[in-house]
């Protein structure tokens, strides 16, 4: 069943989550020593928000794919904030060259994981297409 | 420790830690209004009160979120109402969805004082209202 999982579940979210939470760690220990975001921090979530992209790419493909989870409603909710954060983090803290801009970053690094298991929560309440035709 | 020094006096509101707060509730404000969304256009009959809080919580962090945003007296007034009411909401629904779970069936982001959301939405008002109370208007 992991394969019908609307492909939240495979390693790209393990991939998500492990590298938000790195990023995270590396940016709140940047704001704790008062730096302000550098072109690396801005670049790395840049690349963060692409890998995000990717997933949620292909777990949109994976609602068109044989099943659906049982709340497709709040899976798009879900997948349509997730695609959204880190472009928004990345332009409040391009607005803030202080230490705070560090911790925006640090911050949309700890809920991306969040809402990536949330995402696969609810991927894993499925039904099938076809069966939810009939009923 | 360098940042109260360095902070103007007349910094705008949403500005410093007031745009980190703004990325937070701005959050909040999306997940709680989704959230209410979908349980009111799905399943409203089914626990309409806590649904029609959950919109309410909602349009509070929508409001604290635009206070913080615009900012200046209007902001501040507007940022100040929206804290308080979401501190007393968050402590009171808080309370009565464990005192009465039957009112409650589904939650709400302010049920068991917003466990489901890590206990942020009974932290946020109080660094809400301590960022405003320390970015308060000061006539020397």
């Amino acid at each position: 069943m992991i394969s019908t999982l609307c492909r939240v579940n495979g390693p790209l979210s393990v991939a998500t989550i492990v590298v938000a939470l790195v990023l995270a760690a590396w940016f709140l220990l940047r704001s704790a020593l008062n730096r302000a975001p550098s072109r690396f921090d801005l670049l790395a979530t840049g690349l963060l928000g692409l890998l995000v992209a990717v997933l949620v790419v292909v777990a949109v493909v994976g609602l068109f794919d044989g099943s659906r989870p049982s709340d497709t409603a709040t899976f798009a909710g879900y997948l349509i904030t997730t695609i959204a954060f880190p472009p928004v983090a990345f332009v409040l803290a391009r607005m803030e060259p202080t230490r705070y801009g560090t911790l925006i970053l640090g911050i949309a690094c700890l809920v991306l994981p969040v809402l990536v298991l949330r995402l696969q929560q609810i991927a894993s309440v499925t039904t099938d297409i076809a069966a939810a035709a009939h009923g | 420790m360098a940042e109260p020094r360095t902070r103007p006096r007349d910094a705008a509101l949403g500005s410093g830690l007031g745009r980190v707060l703004l990325l937070v509730y701005g959050t909040f404000a999306v997940s709680a209004g989704a959230r209410a969304g979908v349980q009111i256009a799905t399943h409203f009959d089914e626990a309409p009160l806590a649904y029609l809080l959950s919109a309410l919580a909602a349009l509070v962090y929508v409001a604290a979120t635009v206070g913080l945003a615009i900012g200046g007296p209007r902001g501040r007034l507007i940022a100040l109402t929206s804290c308080s009411f979401e501190l007393i909401g968050v402590l009171v629904v808080g309370t009565l969805s464990i005192a009465d779970a039957v009112a409650f069936p589904d939650d709400t982001v302010w049920s068991r004082y917003g466990s489901g959301y890590g206990y942020v939405p009974l932290v946020l008002p109080f660094i809400g209202l301590w960022w405003l109370w320390h970015n308060r208007p000061r006539t020397t």
